[in-house]
């Protein structure tokens, strides 16, 4: 089966997209290998960039800390940590890569959009027209205590700043006509006469006044991604995002869930239900047979998830210190101690661990599993294993059917861990025509295939902004 | 006089030094924020042996209409062009006045990763009150709130350099720890207006502590490594070297040479027919190129380093690599930069011991005191 009936599925020309996430923290980055790199070497990003660029992935993305993790108020020092500032790494990338899109995850809750939104452009310029920037926010005191402004935003609030966040930013990149900047040697003045505008915006987060300092790129503006899973992030996307990030990639029946309920959104928004692409994150593990992939990822978990991270995980889940406990025994007998979260471990909410854990309970002991393998069991079950030609089938049934745009891919080992999904599965998907065989354009929008910045729809070159 | 080696810096933003150089650049003016004319520009200096290059920047746009309005962010260059030369030290200009210190430290750190230790950090502060307004920040009024906020912003950068001892990534598959904590420390500064916890998110980078520049009125002598001295005279700027305390001193030198096309007075007066040349009471050549080694040999001694500023790049750059450097580098008055080597080397200052690793705790504190 390497073709499917055009006449069969609603989207019989999808093509997959792929980016990858050089993650930064996290337990699924595997550091015990003899073969896993520096997180901090630029080689290394350099490598992952341009072996990911060579696969024609649409995009290199850099994730976000700005706090080191805690658990009980130590510093969890079991994961992989240390990383660059997102946008400087990506521009010193701009230099050695080419045609794949650089997005930054960079928060709106501990920047300023000036300031935030020249950096961005500056990227945008520098790659000419490649930079997206993926918008997080954050709602802990916790991390605000490396800022000036300390914690001071509630989980609401911190979306209707997000929002407010971009109007500005958009205003700031729209701040200069097309053409403001004169093409020829002899001109008069360096820029025409009313070309920049002054950026005056005051509202409820932010009161600014500004002469934006750079023009657009060749893609009008970086493109947005959002990540966020709640009602709030899904409605904050379809009003705003270019891109969505998901949890809704493994299941074809959740995914496509995911996929119809955002474009609800996007009609309810007024936006055409095709303007967002949905690429959830996943991992993908592959065998030159079934049997040896599912091999492969026994011995991945087994990297991911030692002993210690195991008594980590079962650690924040039951609220208690468990580091003393025999991860490969029985799971603790303790009830779990409802602990408010603070911020301290990132985005990690378990909303209600006492009926988690009696599911634990009752799986381990229905499958005589210890706490290690009952936390590889029931954690998250993301990603996709198989061989090259079952994994373009299915990704072909994903995309095809309109659950997916495509998948960010998070690999589990840098800088090697693409190399088998470029040499081996790139190919099996151009075999099946869901897959670019070459870049056709040069701008992270046009890889995308997205219209025009949402500002600029209905009467392009007009600040609709602000 | 005679001294040791100058280390030659050159500033490299926009067209030139001059208000209306974009009138006299070898290109159109939109091509001069695309990324082959940041390189090339970069490139020529490293070239001509320049030792380090700085990026000026700030919020604002860097001139007035009918000149020059537009600004890629120094940082977002500097790393650009870490990629894309191999030796040149690299310090963009960074002014501390508004901007969250604890992102500097990082973008900073990173620039240190990336370019594998040749960079620097030009510190300078948002004198205008439109910055506050661009920032949406209560305004930093008068000299002395800019050198408070200067002053911490520093303190926490460099704290937060340090925050992770050179080791503190120990991968132990023994242990099962990736990190020692023990090796990571909080700063837990709490300054005048505001506090960071720490540590840094960005591992201790290759030089430990980035190369510091600043103007010693602006910045604490103790908190830099390179002082920034002006002067309108050789005697000026012996006088402010003398008088700042830091490990080494630059002198600022505005520089128009004569071209095989012009006169550096002709290229001059051509410029000043459309905007005046701001007269920051620096050292200033307009001549020859033969006139300008001898006002640089005559520093050696008086300063460790001078930072030129060309008039206009794509005319005196050429100018400098052609005749200037080399005349320098033959007579021994200046030195190259060595491939390989890291910014602190190349202007002879040691990479310093983690202020928090233990051994190092004691002689840090006899330094601060």
């Amino acid at each position: 089966m390497t073709r499917t009936d055009p006449l069969d599925v609603p989207r019989p020309d999808a093509q997959l997209h792929f980016g990858v996430f050089f993650q930064g923290v996290n337990h699924w980055t595997i550091w015990s290998d003899p073969a896993s790199g520096s997180q901090i070497d630029p080689a290394n990003f350099r490598r992952v960039a341009q072996t990911a660029e060579r696969g024609l992935f649409d995009a290199f993305f850099l994730g976000e800390g700005l706090r080191l993790r805690e658990v009980d108020g130590q510093i969890h020092d079991l994961d992989v940590a240390g990383r660059p500032d997102a946008i400087t790494q990506l521009a010193a990338l701009a230099a050695v890569t080419d045609r794949i899109g650089l997005v930054s995850t960079s928060n709106t809750t501990f920047n300023e959009p000036a300031d935030l939104a020249r950096r961005l452009s500056g990227l945008d310029l520098l790659s000419e027209g490649r930079a997206g920037w993926n918008v997080v926010t954050t709602d802990n005191a916790w991390t605000g205590a490396n800022f000036r402004r300390g914690g001071y935003l509630d989980h609401a609030d911190r979306y209707r700043r997000a929002e407010e966040f971009l109007t500005v930013a958009r205003a700031i990149w729209d701040g200069w006509e097309n053409g403001a900047v004169s093409g020829s040697p002899g001109a008069p003045a360096w820029a025409a006469p009313g070309a920049v505008r002054q950026v005056r915006h005051k509202g409820p987060q932010f009161d600014v006044d500004l002469a934006p300092t750079l023009p657009r790129s060749v893609q009008g503006h970086p493109v947005i991604f959002q990540a966020g899973d709640s009602g709030d992030g899904r409605d904050f996307a379809a009003r705003n995002a270019d891109v969505i990030f998901s949890a809704h990639g493994s299941d074809f029946d959740d995914a496509l869930a995911f996929a119809d309920d955002l474009r609800y959104r996007l009609r309810a928004v007024g936006r055409p239900d095709d303007d967002l692409r949905i690429l959830p994150g996943t991992e993908i593990i592959i065998g030159a047979t079934e049997e040896e992939a599912l091999e492969k990822k026994h011995w991945i978990r087994l990297q991911q998830v030692t002993p210690a991270t195991a008594l980590g995980i079962a650690g924040l889940l039951w609220g208690l210190d468990l580091s003393d406990r025999d991860a490969d025994g029985p799971l603790p007998k303790e009830d779990p101690v409802v602990a408010e979260n603070d911020g301290s471990f990132g985005a990690r909410r378990i909303t209600d661990p006492r009926k988690v854990v009696a599911e634990w309970r009752e799986k381990a002991e229905t499958h005589r599993w210890s706490l290690r393998e009952t936390v590889i069991a029931l954690g998250p079950q993301r990603g996709h294993v198989g061989t090259p030609a079952g994994l373009a089938d299915k990704f072909a049934h994903f995309v095809r059917h309109g659950a997916v745009d495509g998948f960010n891919v998070t690999p589990y080992l840098i800088p090697d861990g693409l190399d088998d999904i470029v040499d081996l599965l790139v190919p099996a998907l151009q075999e099946r025509g869901v897959y670019r065989t070459e870049y056709t354009g040069t701008t992270l929008r046009e890889h995308l295939g997205l219209r025009e910045p949402l500002t600029h729809r209905s009467t392009t070159d007009r600040r609709q902004a602000g | 006089m005679s001294g040791p080696a100058l280390r030659l810096a050159v500033e490299l933003d926009g067209d030139g030094a001059h208000p209306a150089a974009w009138r006299r650049a070898a290109h159109s003016p939109d091509h001069l924020l695309t990324p082959r004319r940041v390189a090339r520009v970069a490139a020529a200096a490293e070239n001509a042996g320049f030792t380090l290059l700085t990026l000026e920047d700030g919020a604002l746009p860097p001139g007035a209409t009918p000149d020059v309005v537009g600004r890629i962010g120094a940082v977002e260059r500097a790393a650009f062009l870490a990629s894309s030369t191999s030796v040149i030290g690299i310090a963009p200009v960074v002014p501390v006045t508004y901007a969250e210190p604890f992102h500097i430290s990082s973008q900073l750190a990173s620039l240190d990763h990336i370019s594998i230790g040749r960079a620097g950090w030009a510190v300078s502060e948002e004198a205008r009150p439109e910055a506050a307004r661009a920032w949406d920040r209560p305004r930093v009024d008068g000299a002395a709130a800019r050198v408070r906020e200067s002053r911490d912003g520093v303190e926490v950068v460099r704290a937060l350099w340090d925050s992770w001892e050179d080791d503190a990534v120990i991968r132990s598959v023994a242990t099962s720890r990736y990190l020692d904590r023990d090796r990571l420390h909080y700063v837990d500064f709490t300054g005048d207006t505001y506090a960071v916890k720490g540590p840094a998110i960005v591992p201790r980078s290759p030089q430990g502590q980035l190369v510091v520049l600043g103007r010693p009125d602006l910045v604490p002598a103790e908190q830099l490594d390179v002082a920034l001295v002006e002067g309108r005279d050789v005697a000026a700027v012996t006088a402010a070297a003398a008088a700042a305390g830091t490990p080494r001193t630059f002198a600022e030198v505005e520089v128009a040479l004569d071209t095989v096309a012009a006169t550096a007075d002709e290229r001059v007066a051509d410029l000043e027919r459309h905007t005046p040349w701001t007269d920051r009471g620096r050292l200033r050549h307009i001549g020859s190129a033969a006139g300008l080694a001898a006002l640089l040999g005559e520093l050696r001694g008086v300063v460790d380093g001078v930072r030129l500023h060309p008039l206009v790049l794509d005319e005196d750059l050429p100018e400098l690599s052609r005749l200037v450097l080399p005349h320098l580098f033959e007579r021994r008055h200046a030195v190259r930069p060595l491939p390989g080597a890291s910014l602190r080397t190349h202007l002879g200052l040691e990479r310093p011991a983690n202020r928090y690793a233990a051994g190092a705790a004691f002689e840090a504190l006899e330094e601060t005191r």
